[in-house]
C-alpha cells in the first residue's frame, strides 16, 4: 500500500545528505493484470517536495518510470543535528503523504 | 482495435473520476492538483519533444562536469539505480530521460538555493537504451549520456 516514508538524514563536513524510501506502487498503467487480462489503472507519484526545516531543498516531478517504492537521495549545504527534514509526495490519483524527520 | 480503444477510455474515465472524488472529498483543491506537473514533457514519447516541453529547448551542449553513474548491464530494468552529481555552477534542474521508453522523461528534480547538485534514484528501462541526465544551469542545458544494456524490461506485463 501506499504510504509510509522511511528518511535518513546525516550531516557530514556540513554537507546533509538525506535517503528515503516511500512505499509506493508506482504504476505506470502499461500493464495488464496477468489473470483478468485487464488493464492496471496508472497510479505514481507525481511530486515529491523535500523541506530542510520551512525551505524546499527539492522539488522531484516523476513519471511512472520511477522504481516501485521509490528510492531518493539528495543533499544540500547546512543542517545540524537535530533540525527537521520533511519529505512529502501527492501521486496522480489525488492520494498523498509526509514524514518528517530529525537529522542524526 | 475496438478492444485497446475501449481500454483506453475506461484508464481515461477512471483517472478523471479519481480526481474528481478527491476534489470533492476536500482532499485536494483543484489548484493543487497537477500544479506543477508538466504533463505534456511527461507524455512526449521522444526525447527531444520531452525536452522542449520541459525546459524549453533541446540543446543540450555535452559535458565532462556531469558524472552520470548507471550499471552497464541491468538484469533488472524495474530497478535500475541512477546516480547524478556534478560540479557545474548555478544549477536549477536535474532530468533523468531513458530514450527508449515509452515516455522518455522519467523524473525532474528542481533544486532549492541550498541544495548540492546531486540525485541518486531509481529508475524504469523498458529496453536496453541510453540514459540521459540533463541538467539546467544558469548558462544553459548540459547533458550526459550513458548506454545501458538491459535483460529484463522492467515496464511492460
Amino acid at each position: 500500500m501506499a504510504g509510509s516514508i522511511k528518511i535518513r538524514a546525516r550531516n557530514s563536513n556540513g554537507v546533509t545528505t538525506v535517503k528515503s524510501i516511500i512505499q509506493h506502487e508506482m504504476e505506470t498503467g502499461l500493464r495488464t493484470d496477468k489473470k483478468t487480462g485487464e488493464p492496471i489503472p496508472a497510479h505514481f507519484i507525481q511530486e515529491v517536495t523535500a523541506k530542510w526545516k520551512d525551505e524546499v531543498v527539492m522539488t522531484g516531478l516523476w513519471s511512472g518510470g520511477v522504481s516501485k517504492n521509490p528510492y531518493l537521495s539528495f543533499k544540500f549545504n547546512g543542517g545540524e543535528k537535530g533540525d527537521k527534514i520533511e519529505i512529502t509526495w501527492v501521486d496522480n490519483q489525488g492520494q498523498s503523504g509526509t514524514v518528517t524527520d530529525e537529522i542524526g | 482495435m475496438i478492444d485497446a480503444k475501449r481500454r483506453t477510455l475506461l484508464k481515461g474515465s477512471l483517472g478523471v473520476s479519481a480526481i474528481g472524488v478527491a476534489v470533492s472529498a476536500g482532499l485536494l483543491t483543484p489548484g493543487t492538483v497537477l500544479a506543477n506537473w508538466p504533463k505534456a514533457a511527461f507524455a512526449a514519447t521522444e526525447t527531444d519533444a520531452a525536452l522542449n516541453e520541459l525546459l524549453g529547448s533541446n540543446a543540450t551542449e555535452n559535458s565532462d562536469q556531469i558524472k552520470l553513474e548507471a550499471p552497464d548491464i541491468a538484469e533488472n530494468g524495474a530497478q535500475l539505480p541512477v546516480v547524478v552529481d556534478t560540479d557545474l555552477e548555478g544549477v536549477q534542474s536535474i532530468s533523468i530521460i531513458a530514450s527508449a521508453n515509452n515516455s522518455p522523461l522519467i523524473a525532474s528534480f528542481d533544486l532549492g538555493t541550498n541544495a548540492v547538485p546531486f540525485v541518486s534514484t531509481r529508475i524504469k528501462m523498458a529496453e536496453s537504451a541510453d540514459i540521459i541526465a540533463v541538467v539546467k544551469t544558469d548558462s544553459g542545458l548540459f547533458s550526459k549520456t550513458k548506454s545501458v544494456k538491459v535483460t529484463i524490461g522492467g515496464c511492460g506485463g
